[in-house]
């Protein structure tokens, strides 16, 4: 803003080129510094952890491109892989976004041909934060063809910062949406600037960012549905162009093309319910400017006879297409979407039908609070934003408009999708911001200005004078403004026509702007409260980047009084199983462990992150919510060999598999129905103490759970994550041995006893009967950490 | 390769136990006797001989010598036990129940004989291995139809048998023509438990009461649910002999002559010997013991084992077959050893042919449907060990470079997508230059 503010401030002409070029140098500095910002505000987890992987996914991620790397990529494109889901396998090559991917592949080997060896785990940490840097560069480039170049400075400090992003950008953060969201924002800024300047060029491009986005990201549909409501309204409020014409219409056909030339799109580009919004605007905008076109040929008599013609027969065919087309996606029992997309529109929907959907915690609706934490005071400028998007309303800030709605809409559904609102947020509040610091600036100036006048125009000071050279002096700013806007354009034959356009539309309201000044001191005054409130802004992410999170999740802090406890648990566990099991053995769990598993364990799982299969994830939820004896045979039957359960109840980590429980049950008796939901609540309450029900107790998971809790604490069995004591202590596993429990007993891994060798004749058993050798040895050896 | 990493032969049985016998020579050498006193050496001593004229070392002891122990230092120091002592009450030195049952467990054979007022820890250990004997331990066997016919009446608790298992794995390829002479308590078998079998049952007139009292109630078995000796094979191939009788190993019963009531025919011998002698063979796994080796698959045309097969792709499958003879491996043929291309289910069953040299074979199409497979040789027959073999193989589908290049049922939509570029190209042309 402190450029865009400076340009017009000087008072000759003749040095405005100067100020316009030292402008641009400053604001590529800043820019530069933006970058900075962004890359190292996401350090904190390097600096306060390591430099590992974080979470779930990006395991999976790191060891896709640990297997691109490796074997190249038409191996991954084909890759096959049997160490998850097995005895199913995953075609990983063609159900994986590989934008991701290719692009840490991609930098790893250009790193090493300069000869700079990083490890591939270095280059996935740093992906995330690099990529940050890049999207608040496209921020700067979108804001700027919507509002100018402070606008998307101040926006893409914005974006450098914002919480929301931060959370899944952070080092180490490897997902998708760490690329995706820059392709989310570059493609946006090309779409907006092919709108500007029709150049076909750009369209060009714009396609190919499509791309990107992708290979990037599921979240594509939001690009490819967005813009054609965009055009839509365009049409809609008759501001059809040549321009919008070229914006659109190659990105539908190159963009499908190229979206369907990834593996996991593939023909869904053309043939799922998402993407029919493109092909329909596609229709009607060729029907439009065919219209146009007929309109330019055409007497406006005769016109008025063939609108009407054509418009009569079209709407009988209309008619026709569209209730066939109602009736083939009717047939379909999900209406052509996907689970994931229907539960955008219906946020019910999930929780009715698709449980395995309604169980990820990030696909459930945020609450207020998460608003205030993840965009801050952006909040309160969004709606400035928004009202400085109206005045004018260009075409640009109509789509910025219609994008923050969006994607409001969609951040309320589900808490995942505030990343794609975020940047919507940061592009209106850097407006809004941007153009308060115009206004108090330039009240200012025109005190300054004000008062130098007074002091040449001694002789004639009259208070209609001053009057009048402000007008003057307000005019004078408007040619300097013009001249500066048109220096780079004449380039460029083509820009021209637009910004002529623009300054054209701005130059009406120049008049009554220029009067819009305040009283200084109120402008000081607001001037030093907008910096107050992003001073706020900053403080809150800086904390939100140090505090909130850098936790990579699999490494847990707490402070206690005693001072920081770290708990490494779930490394600790997967080490134990990488060197004590054997290389083929199965591993079972509830799918959230799957990938890391296999990534940091290397042994094959049954289930896994990517929640493909829902029998099979299923088969596990009820294996896990089954007595000991049927989960042995589900396991069995599945050669699985060791079973691991997290569990918090020692340490009170709360996101363990007994909180998780009831999502197994239930997408468990989703399959499975003989698993019913109320046996395993109390008066549809859901407890682990004495009145929990008796299914609930003896359910696998509550006994691999609990085996030898009480030990912990002598006797009590205080789960601390419940809160409660807990309601069957003392019991004996049958058919699973404990094997290893970690240090925090975070993760318990038991392996399932082998058959038995002989089976007992059935007479009543006398005093003699205990067996031999179970499992008192590995009793003995697990000391109980906490005495 | 790395990638062999995925061959992989994982046998069912836990591969922590021990296994006894080295598996070049399943044979057990050194047998571990109990008696519960030293008269059983010499009266029994037929028995004992026919044992160690076949090279096994018998290491005699009483039950309750405290110095017995089965293992030292972790390892086994026999690889048989006999248990000759119906009465014991408490094993001496460190054996119990438990160790016993371990002893089992970890592979070794077993030779249990009980007898009327047999201890509760024989009868305990009888259960555990799925034989039950008759609750009332004073309780015989009184078979008032096909006793043996002898100089006095007497009680009918002497019987003579000839109700034997069909299993020349078993029972060895002589038949055995006397009647076997048992005395002593019965026992039954939990039905539902398929490694339990009766070698020598009661006739169906048999009962199981004690002869001495009036019977008051109706006996608790009866008929030809009485097996008299039963043999296990435990999952993990560890063979165990039950009899209900300790008589039945004596030189007594093994010289005497016997005479089935309601027979004419006059037996020199009676059963006893050739059957209890062809039994022990069994049990030390001289004979029954099969072993599998050279489990090869490749693609057909090929040689070598890939690491992983594509849908669809023709494979050959091969694995030799041994059968223990006492003293070397012979081929074991015949002709129903089936493997199942398994994921989750069965996708193909074939029986495997073989060459009548140990090596079976067979050949068929992957099937189209891709996962992590298994080769599975599930092969139960009775009297030999179990064969449970299985190989893990992925299969894949086909590479993007793998499907049929040019399909000529979409030529009309080739010529539709050129004639459009060439049409597009003429239109371009003319608009722009026709003017």
């Amino acid at each position: 803003m402190a450029v865009s503010t400076d340009k017009s401030a000087t008072p000759s002409s003749s040095s405005s080129a100067l100020r316009h070029a030292s402008g641009n140098i400053l604001a590529f500095f800043i820019l530069i510094l933006i970058g900075i910002l962004a890359f190292s505000i996401r350090l904190f987890s390097v600096i306060k952890y390591e430099s590992v992987i974080h979470e779930f996914d990006p395991y999976f991620n790191y060891r896709v491109t640990q297997f691109l790397i490796k074997n190249g990529i038409y191996d991954f494109w084909n890759w096959f892989d049997d160490r998850t889901w097995y005895p199913l396998g995953r075609v990983i090559g063609g159900t994986v976004y590989p934008g991701l991917t290719l692009t840490a592949g991609t930098m790893w080997k250009v790193l090493h041909f300069l000869n700079i060896p990083l490890s591939v785990e270095t280059v996935c940490v740093f992906t995330a934060p690099v990529f940050s840097a890049f999207a608040a560069w496209a921020t700067y480039l979108l804001t700027k063809e919507v509002k100018g170049s402070g606008a998307g400075l101040t926006a893409a400090v914005f974006l450098a910062m914002v919480p929301s992003y931060i959370s899944r950008s952070v080092a180490g953060s490897y997902d998708n949406e760490a690329v995706a969201i820059f392709a989310l924002i570059f493609t946006f800024y090309l779409y907006i600037k092919t709108l500007n300047t029709g150049s076909l060029f750009y369209a060009t491009l714009n396609s190919i960012a499509y791309f990107y986005m992708v290979c990037s990201w599921g979240g594509y549909t939001f690009i490819i549905n967005l813009i054609p409501m965009h055009v839509l309204l365009c049409i809609a409020t008759g501001r059809y162009s040549s321009r919008l014409y070229i914006a659109y219409a190659p990105l539908v056909v190159l963009g499908t093309l190229l979206a369907a030339l990834v593996p996991v799109v593939g023909f869904n580009a053309v043939m799922t319910s998402e993407h029919f919004a493109s092909f329909l605007v596609f229709i009607i905008i060729h029907v439009v400017a065919f219209a146009y076109y007929i309109k330019g040929i055409l007497s406006p008599k005769m016109f008025k006879v063939a609108a009407t013609l054509v418009i009569s027969v079209g709407l009988v065919v209309c008619c026709a297409v569209v209730a066939v087309l109602v009736a083939v996606v009717a047939s379909s029992p999900t209406k052509g979407w996907s689970g994931r997309s229907l539960s955008l529109l219906d946020p019910t929907y999930a929780s009715k039908y698709i449980p395995i959907i309604a169980s990820v915690s990030e696909h459930q609706p945020p609450t207020w609070p998460s608003y205030f934490m993840d965009i801050n005071v952006l909040a309160f400028l969004v709606p400035a934003g928004i009202i400085a998007c109206f005045s004018p309303l260009s075409d640009a800030s109509s789509f910025v408009i219609l994008y923050i709605v969006m994607s409001v809409y969609f951040s309320g559904v589900m808490v995942r999708l505030m990343l794609v609102f975020a940047p919507a947020a940061c592009i209106m509040s850097g407006i809004a911001l941007s153009e308060a610091f115009d206004v108090f600036a330039r009240s200012i100036k025109f005190y300054e200005s004000g008062q130098s006048e007074t002091i040449q125009n001694k002789a004639n000071d009259t208070a209609s004078a001053s009057n009048v050279s402000l007008q003057n002096n307000g005019t004078e700013k408007d040619r300097k403004e013009d001249s500066v806007k048109e220096r780079p354009s004449k380039k460029n034959k083509k820009k021209e026509k637009e910004i002529v356009q623009k300054p054209s539309s701005s130059k009406k309201a120049q008049p009554e702007k220029r009067l819009m000044v305040l009283p200084v001191e109120a402008s000081v005054f607001a001037l030093f409260l907008a910096v107050l409130l992003a001073a706020f802004y900053v403080v809150h992410s800086v904390w939100a980047a140090a505090e909130a999170y850098s936790a990579p999740s699999i490494v847990l802090t707490s402070y206690s009084p005693s001072g920081l406890h770290v708990f490494d648990d779930f490394r600790e566990a997967y080490a134990w199983l990488s060197h004590n099991t054997e290389v083929d053995d199965k591993v079972a769990s509830w799918w959230d462990y799957g990938y890391q598993t296999t990534a940091m364990a290397n042994r094959t799982v049954i289930v896994d992150n990517n929640t493909w299969n829902n029998t099979h994830i299923a088969t596990v939820g009820t294996a896990m919510s089954s007595p000991e004896k049927a989960a042995w045979e589900i396991f069995n039957s599945l050669d699985v060999k060791y079973v691991l359960v997290v569990f918090g109840g020692v340490v009170g980590y709360s996101s363990d598999d007994i909180n998780k429980f009831l999502w197994m049950v239930r997408i468990g008796g989703g399959v499975f129905p003989h698993i019913k939901e109320p046996d395993y609540l109390r008066d549809g309450q859901y407890r682990i103490d004495s009145q929990a029900t008796p299914t609930m107790l003896n359910s696998l998971m509550y006994k691999l759970s609990y085996y030898r809790f009480v030990e912990t604490d002598g006797g009590k069995g205080y789960d601390r994550v419940r809160r409660t004591e807990i309601g069957k202590k003392y019991f004996k596993l049958t058919h699973f041995e404990e094997v290893f429990t970690t240090h925090h007993w975070m993760v318990r891994i038991y392996k399932l006893k082998p058959q038995k060798n002989r089976i007992r004749g059935k007479t009543k058993k006398s005093k003699l009967k205990t067996s031999s050798s179970t499992p008192t040895k590995t009793g003995t050896t697990k000391k109980n950490p906490w005495h | 390769m790395s990638k062999n990493i995925f061959f992989f032969v994982i046998l069912t049985i836990a591969p922590s136990l021990l296994r006894a016998f080295s598996p070049e020579s399943p044979t057990d050498r050194r047998v571990l006797v109990l008696l519960d006193d030293f008269a059983i050496k010499s009266s029994h001593s037929l028995y004992f001989n026919s044992l160690k004229s076949r090279g096994f070392n018998l290491d005699f002891k009483l039950a309750s010598d405290p110095q017995i122990s089965l293992q030292r230092y972790g390892n086994y120091l026999y690889d048989a036990l006999v248990l000759l002592c119906p009465s014991i009450d408490r094993f001496g030195g460190s054996v119990d129940q438990a160790a016993i049952l371990d002893f089992v467990d970890s592979g070794h054979d077993l030779i249990i004989a009980a007898d009327v007022n047999s201890s509760e820890l024989i009868r305990e250990v009888a259960t555990e291995c799925g034989v039950e004997f008759d609750e009332d331990a004073a309780s015989m066997v009184i078979d008032h139809s096909s006793y043996a016919v002898s100089a006095t009446e007497g009680d009918h608790t002497l019987i003579a048998s000839n109700d034997l298992i069909k299993s020349e794995v078993i029972l060895g390829s002589n038949k055995i023509e006397a009647p076997v002479l048992f005395k002593g308590i019965g026992h039954s078998l939990n039905p539902a438990n398929n490694m339990v079998l009766k070698v020598l049952s009661a006739s169906p007139a048999a009962y199981s009461a004690y002869p001495k009292a009036k019977l008051s109630s109706p006996p608790s078995l009866m008929g030809s649910a009485i097996s008299l000796v039963s043999v296990v094979q435990a999952r993990n191939n560890a063979r165990i002999l039950i009899a209900g009788s300790l008589s039945m190993f004596s030189n007594r019963f093994f010289r005497s002559g016997v005479q089935q009531a309601g027979t004419a025919t006059k037996h020199e011998k009676a059963g006893n010997e050739q059957l209890l002698t062809e039994l022990s063979r069994w049990v030390f796994h001289e004979r029954g013991h099969l072993k599998a080796v050279n489990v090869r698959h490749h693609k057909v045309g090929e040689t070598d084992e890939p690491a992983i097969y594509r849908i669809k792709d023709d494979l050959e499958y091969s694995v030799e077959i041994y059968e223990w003879s006492g003293t070397s491996w012979k081929p074991y043929v015949s002709n129903d050893v089936q493997l199942q291309f398994y994921m989750m289910s069965p996708y193909v069953l074939k029986t495997l042919s073989t060459d009548k040299k140990g090596l079976y074979s067979t050949s068929f199409k992957v099937p189209d449907a891709y996962g992590v497979f298994q080769f599975k040789i599930e092969y139960e027959n009775l009297g030999y060990t179990t064969l449970s073999l299985s190989k893990q193989i992925p299969v894949r589908p086909y590479r993007h470079n793998e499907y049929e290049r040019f399909i000529p049922a979409a030529y009309p939509y080739y010529g539709a997508t050129f004639s459009m570029m060439a049409g597009l190209f003429i239109f371009t042309a003319v608009h722009l230059y026709n003017k």
